[in-house]
């Protein structure tokens, strides 16, 4: 048996309240091994159980409307252009031509080096849209980069006006049980999301669950994220599939739950986010997700600085049910608009 | 001039020992002619008492040896059986009256009897007990267990063959036994404790009472620590109490009741797990 | 939706019953008809709005020797000659059309108990078509279910059934019975018959020859008159340990075979290292689901001490999503209990915890102001000796004990005169098998509570009852047990003696 280094990490705050100041490789480690451990069968029976409640109604209208105003819209093509980024952000602020009364998504989703036109897109359509910039970087989506350049990555977009960087972490250091080089990327590209003025962008760390693929690295992943310092975890980058599953949201959301109560719950406990990304494509679904937080966590979370959905054609399928309970009838593609 | 024989004292077996009965009780035993043979100890219901007692205490360790442990030591009650043939066939022959080739066939069939059910302690597992395919990600296994105390009156006319036939399919499985013998031909009960004593068999897994069925089964009816009553042999017990009488006894406590069989009873995988209870075990399959 | 109201007030969904066709009221289905009943008749009412759904006859007497003689007739000449493979497709059929007609179903079912429908649409109603499903194919094979070459049927078979899963254990016992080649006369709990009425109507569709099934409505008195019939050969019953007991007492020596399903106080043993959120899920299912009107429910949890405060802050926290309320409303997670007299005898053990010192805790749900319901309650700081450790709730009351090492958890779980199911937790392979090997109890669930399926035999050790009911084992309950011939000496005779009692 070979003794552990005890290496030392960088210095994450929520991790050495918790852990203590002795934050090392080896103590993260411990930490993380000692959580419960999660019953796949249990877990997705649960999910299943959530799936089964019933929106109609008065619940389902405001459902559709919340699930809007969650939405990440997104685009994340090697083939993105500025043309398609505006046309992204102009369906963001105007999701339904035939009815203005529709909300509008809470943010647009692009590559680093999209942001410029994101944000001018944003800004030319006038007045403040309370749309927010996220953007990927930590050279999103495999994350095999050195760290200089998943920081240049990073710089970069924060300098463009990102508002939000969504950040993958590096699986490979993560499965083969490196925790504390994850760690440290995680506390590293949360500074680098400093700006001039002091403030913060937001930092969304993507956990890539399908290559995680058991529920106990996932639920040790998003400890991990938050513990270095995360805003948001979210599940995928949708590049890999399975994305984002009802059972490992859940699992996600009781883990923040858990966070919650563990640092003061209602007196003062601390909320972290949730984003599901990729595989979200149907608005019955997307309703799976909402009750799901409101039976894990709280229906507090269902505002955009606590929960997103990552989707791209979700939203037309939301617009049409919309369409379906204004109108009484049936309504088709052509009443809403790709982008 | 014949040499004079020394004559045996006939006692219980009860947790490995020979006690006499609490009750300082004997009653004569005569040969099928009438002539006076022993006397055997008449087991009152404190012995029975103590008899459940023993039977429990050796009950975990029994049920608890595997059944390859339990099927050598079965056969080992055969293999010392057919050492004692002859004293066993003197035996038949002066209380049953038997001529002396209807008790030899009696001896080698009491000998085959444990040979065959010491084969299946290891193996009617298999053939009452299977998986359960399921319809859902669970690990689904069905696999009988001894119920646990088993008291048992033997036949009363058959006093080897029947009595084998009954205790060694109960003991298959682990169950430990009460047996109450033939009242009017217990030597061979006695005799066949005797074996069991110089046996592997632990103490209290077989415990012998020999005396009045009709007095001291509706003991052991009652008896909220035994699990089982094999009620064969009482299909004509004496005085007021019938086996049905037993029957409603033991339904107090939900035993699991056989009822009375004439003759000798077959042998039988049915015997085996009459007396064990299924359980299912149901464990959640997944790899993530 | 005005800004006051939640989201998790989630709107009214409810499952519409315009999907019956009701009867004002029903009569007795004996030999393929349904005909007047001689007892007093009775209404049955939903107990969530404690309104009238029918009226519902009683079988005097008279109407029990009528079914039991139809049932004779039937198996004589009609059922016991039919091959195992035509039984088999009667039985096939019946499952068909119970899918066929499965929301139709649910929905009575769920009027007639107070179940949520969520449950009876999703649990009972796939469960009963299953069962049906899985024994029509045993039906011509009964030389392979390892009972010996040719097992015979044992002729005419009365069950007697409760009201917690009413056509679930219908099926359960109409199933087995039917594919060994038996034909039944059962009876219903009397505070839910709909189903097996509307089932009768099924059993008409399938064009099953008349006798072979009989279904007499009725209380205790038609139960017991049904099953101390002279010209039954065999018994059937699931209820209370109390009947199950005076039955073996009334069949003694009458040579009828008999198997019982009685109570249970089942112990949930959860680990300090179990999957802390499933464990959680597993215990409120296990005694919340059905309101706790479970045999094998999950009544007493055995929580590993040093573990114990997180878990029932857990448990707490998990209630408040728990909706209790209109059985037909799809969101609603507890119903109503089924009737007066057992709300009362929970409201009665609940309040003997309090005064034995266990400390209660209560959900806060919004009571419905008609209708017979009950919070699901957690009792605290509960020992062995406490009567609510020892005694059937038979509703949605937790009992919380803690235990120091995995011997005592065996000890305490197996110290009881009941031994129909239980419950263990964690992660640890060898443990959880461990535990399961010592545990006397006839269904063990690890990591999961409350798993039924046709292919799985459930049934009890000690004083929860005896024979398998489910899987190869549930149909040696209707079968002559087969033996070996023996090579040895003496006559012998498989041939039970009846007797009675002096």
């Amino acid at each position: 048996m070979t003794t552990e280094q005890a290496i030392s990490l960088a210095p994450g705050e929520r991790a050495t309240q918790l852990i203590g100041s002795d934050l090392t490789e080896k103590s993260l480690r411990l930490h993380l091994e000692g959580l419960p451990g999660v019953d796949a069968v249990g877990l997705e029976a649960r999910a299943a159980a959530l799936g089964t409640r019933s929106i109609k109604t008065t619940s389902k209208a405001w459902a559709l409307d919340k699930i809007i105003e969650l939405i990440d819209l997104t685009t994340l093509e090697g083939s993105d252009t500025p043309g398609k980024v505006r046309s992204l952000v102009a369906k963001a602020m105007i999701p339904d031509p035939s009815d203005l009364s529709t909300p509008r998504v809470a943010a647009v989703c692009v590559y680093g080096d999209m942001v410029p036109h994101a944000v001018e897109a944003l800004g030319t359509a006038g007045g403040e849209s309370g749309i927010h910039v996220a953007a990927v970087a930590t050279a999103f989506p495999s994350g095999r980069a050195s760290l200089p350049v998943k920081i240049a990555d990073t710089k970069d977009a924060v300098s463009f006006g990102a508002d939000e960087i969504d950040m993958v972490i590096d699986r490979g250091a993560f499965l083969s049980g490196r925790y504390g080089l994850v760690f440290d990327q995680i506390v590293a590209v949360k500074e680098a999301c400093r700006r001039e003025d002091g403030s913060y962008a937001h930092l969304k760390v993507i956990l890539e669950t399908g290559e995680l693929t058991t529920y106990d690295n996932v639920r040790r992943a998003s400890w991990l994220a938050i513990l270095a310092g995360g805003d948001f975890i979210k599940t995928s980058t949708g590049k890999v599939a399975p994305a984002a599953t009802l059972p490992v949201t859940l699992l996600m959301l009781q883990v923040v739950n858990d966070w919650f109560h563990l640092t003061g719950g209602a007196s003062g406990g601390q909320r972290i986010g949730v984003k599901p990304a990729g595989g979200i494509r149907t608005s019955k679904d997307a309703i799976k997700y909402l009750v799901t937080v409101a039976e894990t966590v709280g229906e507090e979370w269902l505002q955009p600085d606590l929960f997103r959905f990552g989707a791209s054609s979700l939203l037309n399928d939301v617009l049409l049910q919309r369409q379906k309970i204004h109108s009484g009838h049936y309504s088709g593609p052509d009443y809403v608009t790709v982008d | 001039m014949t040499r004079l024989p020394v004559v045996k004292t006939y006692k219980l077996y009860i947790g490995g020992k020979f006690p006499r009965s609490e009750s300082g009780r004997v009653y004569p035993i005569a040969t099928s002619k009438g002539v006076f043979l022993a006397n055997a100890a008449k087991a009152s219901r404190k012995d029975a008492r103590d008899a459940v007692v023993a039977a429990r205490t050796a009950s975990s360790g029994w049920a608890g040896a595997t059944g390859y442990n339990r099927g050598q030591i079965l056969y080992r009650i055969a293999e010392l059986l057919e050492g004692r043939r002859a004293q066993f066939v003197e035996e038949l022959r002066l209380s049953e009256g038997s001529s002396e080739s209807a008790a030899q066939k009696q001896v080698d069939a009491a000998i085959d009897v444990w040979v065959w059910y010491a084969g299946w302690a290891d193996k009617y597992v298999q053939v009452a007990g299977n998986g359960n395919p399921v319809s859902g990600p669970y690990f689904n296994i069905s696999t009988p267990e001894a119920t646990g105390v088993v008291a048992i009156i033997a036949p009363q006319e058959s006093s080897l063959l029947g009595l084998v036939s009954v205790i060694a399919p109960a003991l298959v499985s682990g169950n430990t036994v009460i047996v109450v013998a033939s009242e009017r031909a217990p030597l061979a009960a006695i005799s066949l404790s005797e074996v069991l004593v110089t046996s592997d068999v632990p103490g209290g897994v077989i415990n012998v009472l020999t005396g009045s069925p009709a007095e001291i089964a509706p003991w052991l009816a009652s008896h909220a620590d035994v699990n089982a009553l094999d009620l064969t042999g009482a299909a004509a017990l004496a005085g007021d109490v019938t086996w049905v009488d037993l029957q409603i006894a033991g339904a107090e406590t939900l035993k699991r009741v056989r009822p009375p069989e004439s003759g000798v009873p077959v042998m039988s995988v049915e015997r085996i797990t009459f007396f064990t209870e299924t359980k299912t075990v149901w464990h959640t399959k997944g790899i993530v | 939706m005005p800004e006051t109201t939640r989201f998790l007030d989630y709107a009214p969904a409810p499952e519409s019953t315009a999907i019956l066709s009701l009867r004002e009221s029903y009569g007795l289905f004996i030999d393929g008809q349904f005909s007047e009943g001689h007892g007093e008749s009775f209404a049955t009412i939903s107990p969530a709005t404690e309104k009238k759904i029918a009226q519902i006859a009683t079988a005097d007497a008279s109407d029990v020797d009528r079914a039991v003689a139809a049932a004779r007739r039937a198996y004589t000449s009609t059922w016991s000659k039919l091959s195992g493979a035509d039984r088999g497709k009667y039985l096939f059929r019946i499952a068909r059309l119970v899918q066929e007609r499965a929301r139709e179903l649910a929905v009575a079912e769920s009027l007639d108990n107070g179940k949520p429908i969520k449950e009876s649409r999703d649990v009972d109603l796939p469960l009963v078509a299953a069962w049906f499903f899985y024994y029509a194919g045993w039906a011509d094979k009964l030389d392979y279910a390892g009972f010996g070459p040719n097992p015979r049927s044992l002729g005419v078979a009365a069950q007697v059934i409760p009201w917690n899963f009413p056509l679930l254990m219908l099926a359960w016992k109409i199933a087995p019975a039917l594919a060994t080649g038996n034909t039944v006369v059962i009876k219903p709990a009397e505070t839910t018959p709909l189903t097996a009425l509307i089932f009768a109507e099924i059993l008409q569709q399938a064009d099953l020859p008349a006798g072979v099934v009989n279904i007499i409505t009725g209380a205790g008195d038609t139960g017991s008159l049904l099953v101390n019939h002279p010209d039954v050969n065999k018994v059937a019953f699931t209820g209370s340990t109390a009947v199950g007991r005076a039955i073996a007492r009334s069949t003694a020596g009458s040579g009828k075979k008999l198997t019982l399903e009685l109570g249970g106080k089942a112990a949930n043993i959860v680990f300090d290292d179990a999957p802390m959120d499933q464990a959680i899920e597993g215990i409120v299912n296990g005694i919340f689901f059905n309101q706790g009107h479970v045999c094998c429910a999950g009544s007493r949890l055995l929580v590993q001490e040093n573990v114990k405060d997180e878990v029932v802050d857990r448990l707490k926290a998990r209630l408040s999503t728990l909706r209790l309320g209109d059985p037909l409303d799809k969101n609603t997670d507890i119903g109503a209990i089924n009737s007066r007299a057992q709300r009362e005898r929970i409201r009665q053990l609940s309040d003997i915890g309090e005064q034995e010192g266990a400390e209660r805790w209560t959900a806060d749900c919004k009571i419905p102001k008609n209708g017979f319901w009950f919070a699901p309650t957690i009792f605290t700081n509960v020992s062995t000796s406490h009567r609510i450790a020892r005694e059937e709730v038979f509703g949605p009351v937790l009992s919380v004990l803690s235990f120091r090492t995995p011997a005592e958890a065996i000890s305490k779980a197996n110290n009881t005169p009941y031994g129909l199911s239980a419950g263990v937790w964690s992660s640890n392979g060898s443990r959880v098998l461990g535990v399961a090997d010592k545990l006397r109890a006839g269904v063990v669930w690890i990591n999961t509570f409350n798993q039924f399926d046709p292919a799985s035999p459930f049934g009890g050790y000690k004083e929860s009852g005896y024979g398998r009911e489910g899987g190869r084992h549930g149909l040696a309950a209707y079968l002559t047990s087969a033996s070996l011939e023996s090579s040895g000496e003496g006559p012998s005779s498989a041939t039970p003696i009846t007797g009675a009692s002096k």
